[in-house]
This record gives C-alpha cells, structure tokens and sequence, in this order.
C-alpha cells in the first residue's frame, strides 16, 4: 500500500479511487481533522495557532502571506509523507483551502522536486475521456508497491 | 480515533442516500449518520466506518463514492443552522465534482476496451520555442 497524495487535495473522485485501489490516499480533511478534533483546543473554534503559519515556514519565505504558509502547515507534511502523487491540472473549481492560487503553485512544485512518480491528468468531459481517466489511475496505482 | 467520511452518491446510481441511512441503522454498527441530499456523512471509530464502508460500497460499487471530512455531522463551527444559512465551505468542491461523478461511475463499469482519445492541444514546450527563434534567427 502505497502513501498517494491528490491534486486537488480535496478531491472527491481522486481520493476515492486510490482507496479503491488498496491504497491510502493523503487528503487534507485528515490534516483538518487532527487539528479541529484535537483534545486541548488551544485556540478555538478552529484551533489556528501561530505555530502553523511558522510551520509553513518550512515550505514558504517569512514575506509570503500568511494564508500561504497557513495551508502549507496543513498540506506540507502531506506532501512529505507521499510515495507517489496523482495531479489533476486546471480544474476550475478550487475553493475553500485549495482557493490559493500560489499554495497551489507551491504544492504541485514541491511535489515534483520531491521525485516520487507522478501522474498528469485532467478532468474529462465526456464518456471517452472518463474511461481513459479511470483507466490511467488504475495503471498508475496498479504499478505502486 | 473518531473519524468522519462522505458516502456521496452518483445522480444516475439507483441507491437513494436514504437507502444507504436505513442500511446504516439496520446494521451492527455503532455510528452518528446525517443523511442530506448528495449523500450521508457517517461518523464513528476508525476500525467501525472502515467496515461500514466496504458494506456500503457494495450496494453500488460504480456509483457511491467515499470522501473523508475534517469536521464532525452537525458541527457548530461548520452547520449552516448555527452559522447564518449557506453552503458550508467544502460543499462547492463536491457540487463541482458531483457534475461528473455519473460519467466516472459509467467508467468504472466499463469492462470493454478503452477508446483512443485525441491528446488535447497543450501549449508549445518553452524548449522547442527557443529551438524555432533560435532556427529562425540563424
């Protein structure tokens, strides 16, 4: 089983079909989760501390925007944590965490200077498209240890 | 650990999110389910909604697909009902997606052959551009 991270990180249809393929798919909800859900809330209601915009330092110089290195303290560990990577070029859709036009550009550069096998794709728009779509990611994962 | 996930459902899938709510209350199963429009999102240990979504999976394997979700069902700080109305935050990702969810399930049953598919026009490389000025230039 491998450790697959998607691109858009909140991708429904991406996730899914890595797990369906017997891998685990690195997704941010799980990142949010640990955050929110945390015992001792340190700051509520979401539990955004000033630790994580230092987090993302790690990932983004001190004069990037704060909203930068914020979704990098989430994504960033994720990112390291991946084995290989499915990304999904212009979607059109991005909002809510993956809204950030330079977090996205910072994502998919560090996950193609990380080296681990990536594959390119984008959404299809029709029934062709789809199989071909469907077809690739079974290929790519089924090629993952 | 608790955990919380998306069972969403494909438009064309024959599987009702309220088909899918009344198996999870008829099943063994220690959960919280919220059943809403696109789907049900479960709640409970890792190991149990591990179990629950392989069972669920298996009424539609094409057309009900599983999503994780950082929030708790019915979490104040996410509920449109204590915040004011509107979609919460994530919603417009799954609304997005939801679109072609239907072509994806057909895809996934498709047992036939793969059909050829022109590539899509892609900029020129910035390498072969140089290449054509250096060309030209010469």
């Amino acid at each position: 089983m491998a450790k697959v991270i998607v691109y858009p990180p909140t991708s429904m249809i991406l996730s899914d079909l890595v797990e369906r393929m017997g891998h685990k798919a690195l997704v941010v909800p799980e990142a949010v989760r640990n955050l929110v859900t945390a015992n001792n809330i340190q700051s509520p209601p979401l539990n955004v501390t000033p630790e994580g915009p230092k987090k993302g330092l790690r990932y983004a110089a001190v004069d990037v925007p704060s909203g930068v290195r914020g979704r990098m303290s989430l994504i960033g560990p994720i990112i390291e944590e991946s084995e290989a990577a499915i990304i999904v070029e212009d979607p059109g859709w991005l909002t809510g965490c993956s809204g950030c036009s330079r977090t996205n550009e910072l994502v998919r550069l560090l996950i193609r200077t990380k080296g681990v096998p990536v594959l390119d794709l984008s959404y299809p728009a029709n029934d062709a498209e789809a199989k071909v779509f469907v077809q690739k990611i079974k290929a790519f994962l089924g090629g993952l240890k | 650990m608790l955990v919380t996930k998306y069972v969403i459902t494909s438009s064309e899938s024959n599987i009702l999110p309220s088909d899918i709510a009344m198996k999870i209350y008829g099943s063994k199963y220690d959960v919280v389910v919220k059943e809403t429009c696109f789907g049900v999102v479960i709640n409970g240990e890792e190991d149990v909604i591990n179990a629950l979504v392989k069972e669920i999976r298996a009424l539609d394997p094409a057309g009900i697909f599983i999503k994780d979700r950082g929030f708790p069902p019915g979490d104040p700080r996410r509920c449109r009902g204590r915040r004011g109305g509107g979609a919460r935050p994530g919603f417009y990702m799954i609304e997005s997606e939801s679109k072609i969810l239907p072509m994806i399930s057909r895809a996934l049953a498709w047992e036939g052959d793969i059909p050829a598919v022109p590539e899509k026009k892609r900029p020129l490389p910035i390498g072969r551009l140089e290449e054509i000025i250096k060309e030209d230039l010469s």
